[in-house]
């Protein structure tokens, strides 16, 4: 037995270290820390609610507007406004925007550059990315491009990004019209066509109709980045690379006029099951925190304590059911039932793979959603509710949608109009989450355990999750 | 070639995020133009945590040139800086201490490292302090006579998050040895952005001249009478050099929060209020006399055409300007 930490971990957002305990070759078991704590959860006590829309979105710098829509969200439940539809299309692209962003941040600047990495030199399809990726190749600009477009359409919808104060209870505060439809039109066809010509080498409609693990053949051949991808994950066995729990859980996204098309769920023994939310909870008993039972997210504390003994993570243990889950665009895609991801995972489980495939597709879904709802606003209708002038209400709500990386909750306490709790779980927290009291590793641990000992390979896994440590510790 | 390292404190990355969102030219061509080396920076670089730190323990023995260190987040201070290491559990503001005494140029990117940003509030309880600053006041985690060895005190790109223009043009100026003292005003924030106003070039000063008022969020009208707007205090060239090529918080909707000063996330400063005094907005121009500002506001008032009016309080511009009659022409 010896061990090994990896860390600081470059190209993730955030501060992150694994502590490995290694087994001749291969890793026995892993320890994920998140070795900052910003206090964001006990700021926001005592502050009045219309605070968090300004202090939750700092939170994060990659996934700002995530947090800033389960702050509304939160808001909204807690004082029964109801936004205007063009508010909720207005925010379902402002958010879309962000998530796809954040999809071409993952793959471009956080998991490919390793597939550049001088220890594949010599095998055939190294050169390939090394040429694409390594330092002044052209993919770079490429995707800085892309992802600025996206950023210029939320910038015109919602003024600037990251940290915007233009999603609000009942709406958005920017009104769209005809002649900024069509600008927007125009910059997302641009960014489609990076998504069809670099990134995917297919048509989006040919991405969004994948059946089958044998459809991904045609994406093999294609001149797109997936297509090289993939061709390096045959080779290198990312179908049986990085695979954790094969529990997934996601909350419902996108809401529109009382549907989602993202639903809510837990994914476990193979299929789609319902979400149960009471069962949350998040154990400290690894983490940096004051000793306490599991507690719901609704009855939480955040109470740091950095010399406590067996600790070693400012991330809490978030547990459903009393079991790790995994988060992200894999499970959001397994509880939307797309029947290719669908297959390799009951296959080979959660893997390398099947996140990054599965935020390949989610790449192509939102393009293709961001023009549905660019098509549906109606120009004429509000974009907000006028305010209403009803007091605030003291009582306890919850704000939930998914950011790129997973299912992202706030919970919060109001009393007199204060704030007097204030709980987060973050995407990370599920994925990159310590044991907890009985033990049980969280997902990024347990994808880790059996992984052979070289750095690249370890780094694969981690950065398959696609870790949000700001996010995630907060 | 000059030589930068960028380090994450206990920040949220949106500095950095942000950067990647320049355009005209990219952040990496504009690096390069200006002859910086980006030797290191958290989401950019290929080389590893060890490497990294190998690299940081040469600059700091003076084997390898350091001219200029970036930190973005504030420096977290608490639990005997407990709360953020880096490799090996020593405290990350350790670290950023040795590194400040080598580096010829110390820059704080953002609010957070710049002041202490969100997390300075004291019921954060994490101990969150700015490089040279600890709120307003003159400190930080370097010390308020801190030097570095270029000549400058720590420069200050406020904001939050920073305007990617802010801190290429901070960089290059840096590089070029073209930033004197005197081109930072009191808070230590590059005056070429911070001389400005967000009040100028405003696409509601129309509104704004007339006093013509929007009551509620989404509609046109100049939102410093009911919304808190603090535009006119807030220094920073927003409306000027717009974000993402043509945006603002004021064309996105909502107000300026004058995310460029220490305090803006304080809990007294609540967001889209107005604070007032005797029914008046204690936001108005900080160099005007009240008096006057009163007076004149009166007078505009009871001048304002109705289409301003009208439209003040609207979600859209309904009633267009008159053009001229040809009798008038």
């Amino acid at each position: 037995m010896s061990r090994k930490i990896l860390g600081p971990f470059n190209r993730v957002e955030g501060d992150l270290a694994v502590n490995l305990t290694l087994d001749g070759e291969r890793v026995s078991s892993a320890q994920v820390t998140s070795p900052m704590y910003r206090g964001f959860e006990r700021a926001l006590v005592g502050r009045p609610l219309a605070d968090a829309l300004v202090v939750v979105p700092r939170i994060c710098g990659i996934c700002s507007v995530s947090q800033s829509v389960a702050a509304v969200r939160l808001i909204q439940a807690l004082t029964g406004v109801s936004p205007a539809a063009n508010g909720e299309r207005v925010m379902n692209i402002v958010h879309a925007c962000e998530n796809l962003a954040d999809h071409l941040t993952h793959f471009y600047l956080f998991f490919a550059p390793d597939l550049a990495h001088a220890d594949y030199a010599g095998q055939p399809w190294h050169a390939d990315w090394a040429a694409r990726l390594g330092s002044g190749g052209p993919a770079a600009r490429q995707w800085l491009a892309a992802r600025a477009t996206l950023l210029r359409m939320v910038g015109l919808l919602a003024g600037r990004w990251p940290h915007t104060l233009a999603l609000q209870p009942g709406g958005v505060t920017r009104t769209v019209d005809a002649v900024e439809r069509l600008r927007l039109l125009g910059w997302l066809a641009e960014v489609r066509q990076f998504v069809e010509t670099v990134l995917l080498g297919v048509p989006i409609e040919q991405m969004l109709a994948l059946q089958q693990p044998d459809d991904l053949d045609a994406l093999r051949a294609g001149a797109g980045d997936a297509g090289r991808w993939l061709r390096a994950a045959d080779a290198l066995d990312f179908a049986r690379l990085g695979r954790a729990g094969d529990r997934f859980l996601a909350f419902a996204a996108y809401h529109n006029q009382g549907n989602a098309p993202w639903p809510a769920g837990l994914w476990a023994d193979g299929r789609a099951q319902p979400l149960d939310l009471s069962l949350l909870s998040e154990d400290v008993s690894h983490s940096w925190y004051e000793a306490a039972p599991p507690r719901h997210p609704a009855a939480g504390d955040t109470l740091p304590n950095p010399h406590k003994h067996g600790a070693y993570s400012w991330n809490k243990a978030p547990r459903l059911a009393g079991l790790p889950a995994e988060t992200g665009a894999l499970a959001r895609q397994l509880l939307a039932g797309q029947p290719c991801l669908t297959a390799l995972v009951r296959q080979h489980g959660g893997s390398v793979l099947t996140r990054l495939l599965a935020r390949q597709i989610e790449a192509a879904w939102l393009v293709q959603a961001i023009q549905c709802w660019l098509a549906a606003l109606e120009l004429s209708e509000p974009f907000i509710q006028p305010p209403t002038h009803t007091p605030l209400t003291d009582g306890m709500a919850a704000g939930l949608t998914e950011a790129a990386r997973g299912a992202l909750g706030h919970w919060a306490s109001v009393e007199g109009g204060r704030i007097s709790r204030y709980q987060i779980i973050a995407p990370t927290s599920w994925n990159f989450s310590p044991r907890d009291a009985h033990g049980q590793p969280g997902p990024l641990e347990i994808a880790l355990e059996g992984v052979a000992n070289q750095d690249v390979r370890i780094q694969h896994v981690v950065r398959s999750f696609d870790p949000c440590m700001v996010c995630t510790v907060h | 070639m000059k030589t930068l390292v960028w380090l994450g404190a206990g920040g949220c990355g949106g500095c950095s995020m942000s950067l990647l969102t320049a355009e005209s030219p990219d952040c990496l061509t504009a690096l390069a133009q200006a002859g910086i080396e980006l030797v290191w920076h958290p989401s950019l670089s290929a080389l590893s945590g060890t490497e990294l730190l190998a690299t940081l323990d040469a600059m700091e023995a003076g084997r390898q040139p350091l001219d200029i260190l970036c930190i973005e987040g504030a420096l977290l201070t608490a639990f005997a800086g407990q709360c953020q290491t880096l490799g090996g559990g020593e405290p990350l503001v350790a670290r950023v201490a040795r590194l400040a005494r080598v580096a010829q140029c110390v820059v704080a990117v953002g609010g957070c490292a710049a002041f202490g940003g969100v997390g300075a509030a004291d019921d954060a309880g994490i101990g969150g302090r700015g490089l040279q600053f600890d709120g307003d006041q003159p400190g930080g985690v370097l010390g308020a006579g801190f030097i570095a060895r270029g000549g400058l005190p720590v420069v200050n790109i406020a904001g939050c998050p920073t305007h990617p223009g802010w801190v290429l043009d901070t960089l290059a100026l840096l590089a070029a040895h073209a930033l004197p003292a005197s081109g930072l005003d009191s808070l230590q924030r590059p005056r070429f952005y911070a001389d400005r106003l967000v009040h100028h070039g405003c696409p509601r000063n129309e509104f704004y001249e007339f006093k013509a008022t929007a009551h509620a969020l989404g509609q046109q009208g100049c939102l410093i009478e009911h919304l808190g707007c603090r535009g006119t205090q807030a220094h920073a060239d927003c409306n000027i050099r717009p974000w993402h090529g043509g945006s603002s918080c004021l064309k996105g909707g909502f107000s300026c929060i004058d995310c460029t000063a220490p305090d803006f996330a304080a809990p007294h400063r609540q967001p889209l209020t107005t604070p007032k005094l005797a029914g008046l907005p204690t936001i108005l121009p900080s160099d005007m006399p009240k008096a006057w500002f009163v007076a004149l506001s009166a007078l505009s008032k009871s001048a304002t055409p109705a289409r301003l009016r009208h439209n003040a309080q609207s979600d859209r511009l309904d009633i267009a300007p008159t053009p001229p009659t040809g009798k008038r022409r």
